[in-house]
């Protein structure tokens, strides 16, 4: 009896083995449905394959040179840089405060919290609909407010305001919740202490509030940039990349050249210009996210 | 040390006047955490705070440093009413009881922490950080980060943190209760020989009595957020001012016959066999011995006694030096010296005065 015994716990002690078991679904999951399309974008950007000749030709740089010679691009690329810095400065500076209110002792704040992340129960085209009606149907209360002047997605500024504030608007309730989980990790205590020893209040922000939220923060800002600049659906909807292109972004402008257009491989080579910056993007808040743990 | 010597109120360094603490609950439930309490501590004295596990000690401490507000009542710090004042404002050193040590700096950032919040020059920081980490026995680990200490590294680090200042008054809750019984005492030792050598008035708080009748000027005994007693070591033990602090000090704790109207109470180590106390002023009773214990030379003996009331389960304690033969299951004379009885209501358990009792 205790060999069998002694026999069924070295299977289970096998942690190697189970390691692998649980691992492998996952595995085969991220190869079928992340790697294996990463690989053929790589492929088709270095490609001359097109809608109508969609078999494979290498191009070498082909597309590239195109993309580099097009100043959509280039506008293209600024304005989804700049989107996601606004976002991520936005969401993450609304996300704390949100944070910071939601975990406040009041009444009712259980449906608070529930109807804070309401914004994500709706797919995005559904409530990038809802906003361009708002914002630009004629009789919508903001058509109305502006007494039947243009509606401000067909201006320049105005236009990329409400693309940055429709992005903010929706990805705030995340970032809250993120900020959220990471604050109550937090020991309570900490705070006391940190008053006790007679730090101010920017001794406590820089000194102790700041280091212990910042890989939480991090994070919060990371799903955010992936967010947004992976995002074609708020931009598509709410404006089209219009008034004249000043509020294209990357992945629509991948969109309109690779699947509309027909060229495949302009579009994968748009769609690729950003990861490097991504993936270094990544780096640094892993790299933050370790320092603080 | 410097301080700023307050005239008037120089022999108080913290007073709580009424100091009620009520804190709500779930669902309106209250929970009244100190009930009226008043408390003086002296200039330069180690006042102990003793009570069992949830009788507001904590509670106590916190609201004396700022932590939490009173619900009624006042605190004074030096004098100076202190009531809403942040406890930056109050100068006091706290050690918490969960330690709050910043999880993302080093031991040495921990300690030196509150030096730079007051802004005192580096060269002085890093002489203070050295002399609190060799006093607390951390030098080697200066350099590591809280998660990777022990909890008892992680207490004598928090410890550190709160003496390198130079505050009013320390306030420490429970700093101690996560060594081992020799670093504990040998901790107990540097801090009481510190805080003689700086004279900065120190609240301590425990459950465990011996540390408080070893440390304490003076010992509090709290119980259910009402204070029951303030006195010496000996008053408390001697002259308990209640049944509660009667058996909640001393171990095994004081016996208790009920007789009439009130209790009479007896130490232990004052219950024994009757031909070991002198004939003249003594009160004897029968004891069945049920149960012996002997524990590091001394004898206990459980059993029951009659006559001097009703009868009751008492425990005598023995020293080595008593040598009368005793045998589990028999009755024995044993006797108490008449001065060494305590009365107390039976109702209300509050000190009485004595009764006579005959034999
Ligand atoms: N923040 C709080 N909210 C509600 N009730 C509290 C709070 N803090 C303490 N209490 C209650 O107040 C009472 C006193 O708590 P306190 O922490 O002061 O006890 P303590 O004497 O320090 O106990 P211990 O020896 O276990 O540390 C307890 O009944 C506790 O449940
Ligand atoms: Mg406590």
């Amino acid at each position: 009896m205790p060999a069998d015994a002694g026999q069924r716990a070295r299977f289970a002690d096998r942690e190697g083995f189970l390691a692998w078991a649980f691992l492998l679904p996952t595995i085969v999951y991220l190869t079928a449905l992340v790697l294996a399309p990463f690989g053929l974008t790589v492929a088709f950007a270095f490609s001359r394959s097109t809608s109508e000749a969609p078999s494979y030709r290498f191009g070498g740089l082909r597309a590239f040179r195109e993309i580099f010679g097009d100043h959509v691009f280039w506008r293209s690329l600024l304005d989804t840089l700049a989107l996601t810095g606004v976002a991520i400065a936005a969401v993450v500076i609304l996300g704390t405060v949100v944070a910071n209110v939601l975990l406040a002792d009041f009444r009712f704040r259980r449906t608070v919290r529930a109807l804070v992340l309401l914004p994500w129960t709706t797919p995005v085209a559904l409530s990038a609909i809802s906003w361009r009606w708002l914002l630009g149907s004629p009789g919508s209360p903001v058509d109305r407010l502006l007494l039947h002047g243009d509606s401000p997605l067909a201006r320049t500024p105005s236009a990329a305001v409400a693309v940055a504030a429709v992005q903010v608007w929706r990805l705030t309730p995340l970032a809250a919740v993120i900020v959220m989980a990471g604050l109550t990790s937090i020991p309570r205590g900490v705070w006391d202490a940190a008053l006790l020893d007679g730090a101010g209040f920017w001794r406590r922000l820089l000194g102790v509030t700041i280091p212990l939220t910042l890989p939480v923060t991090a994070v919060a800002a990371l799903v955010t940039a992936a967010v947004t600049f992976a995002d074609m659906g708020v931009v598509r909807v709410l404006t089209g990349g219009g008034p004249r292109d000043s509020t294209q972004v990357l992945p629509v402008l991948a969109y309109l050249r690779g699947v509309e257009g027909g060229d495949i491989g302009t579009g994968a080579a748009t769609a690729l210009f950003l990861f490097p910056l991504f993936v270094a993007g990544v780096f640094v808040v892993l790299r933050v996210m370790r320092r603080g743990s | 040390m410097r301080r700023r010597d307050e005239t008037g109120a120089a022999a108080k360094a913290v007073e709580a006047r009424r100091l009620v603490k009520v804190y709500e609950g779930r669902r309106d439930r209250q929970v009244r955490a100190l009930d009226g309490v008043d408390l003086t501590s002296g200039q330069g004295e180690y006042l102990v705070l003793l009570g069992p596990s949830g009788c507001g000690k904590t509670t106590l401490l916190r609201t004396i440093a700022g932590l939490e507000q009173p619900t009624e009542g006042e605190v004074y710090i030096g004098g100076r009413l202190v009531n809403g004042l942040p406890p930056r404002v109050r100068q006091v050193a706290m050690v918490l009881q969960s330690y709050a040590l910043y999880p993302h700096k080093t031991v040495r950032n921990n300690i030196e922490f509150p030096l730079k919040a007051e802004n005192v020059p580096r060269h002085l920081r890093e002489r203070k950080v050295r002399w609190a980490a060799d006093l607390l026995d951390i030098a080697d680990l200066l350099g590591h980060r809280p998660r990777q200490l022990s909890g008892g590294e992680r207490q004598r680090v928090a410890l550190a943190r709160a003496l390198v200042r130079e505050p009013a008054v320390f306030l420490l809750d429970e700093p101690l209760s996560g060594l081992d019984a020799k670093l504990r005492a040998a901790t107990r030792d540097e801090l009481k020989r510190f805080q003689r050598q700086v004279g900065t008035a120190t609240i301590y708080v425990t459950h465990d009595q011996e540390e408080a009748m070893g440390l304490g000027d003076r010992v509090a005994v709290l119980d259910a957020g009402r204070l029951r007693q303030v006195g010496t070591p000996r008053d408390i033990y001697d002259e308990p001012a209640d049944t509660f602090v009667a058996t909640f000090v001393g171990s095994p704790p004081m016996n208790l016959v009920q007789r009439g109207d009130r209790l009479v109470g007896f130490r232990p180590e004052h219950l024994l066999p009757a031909e070991n106390v002198a004939y003249d002023s003594r009160v004897t009773m029968p004891l069945r011995i049920e149960r012996m214990e002997y524990l590091s030379g001394d004898r206990h003996v459980y059993g029951s006694v009659t006559r001097i009331g009703q009868e009751t389960r008492v425990i005598a304690r023995l020293p080595a030096t008593v040598i009368t033969p005793l045998t589990v299951g028999e009755t024995h004379e044993f006797a108490v010296p008449t001065d060494r009885l305590r009365f107390f209501d039976a109702e209300y358990g509050t000190r009485t005065a004595p009764v006579r009792i005959g034999g």
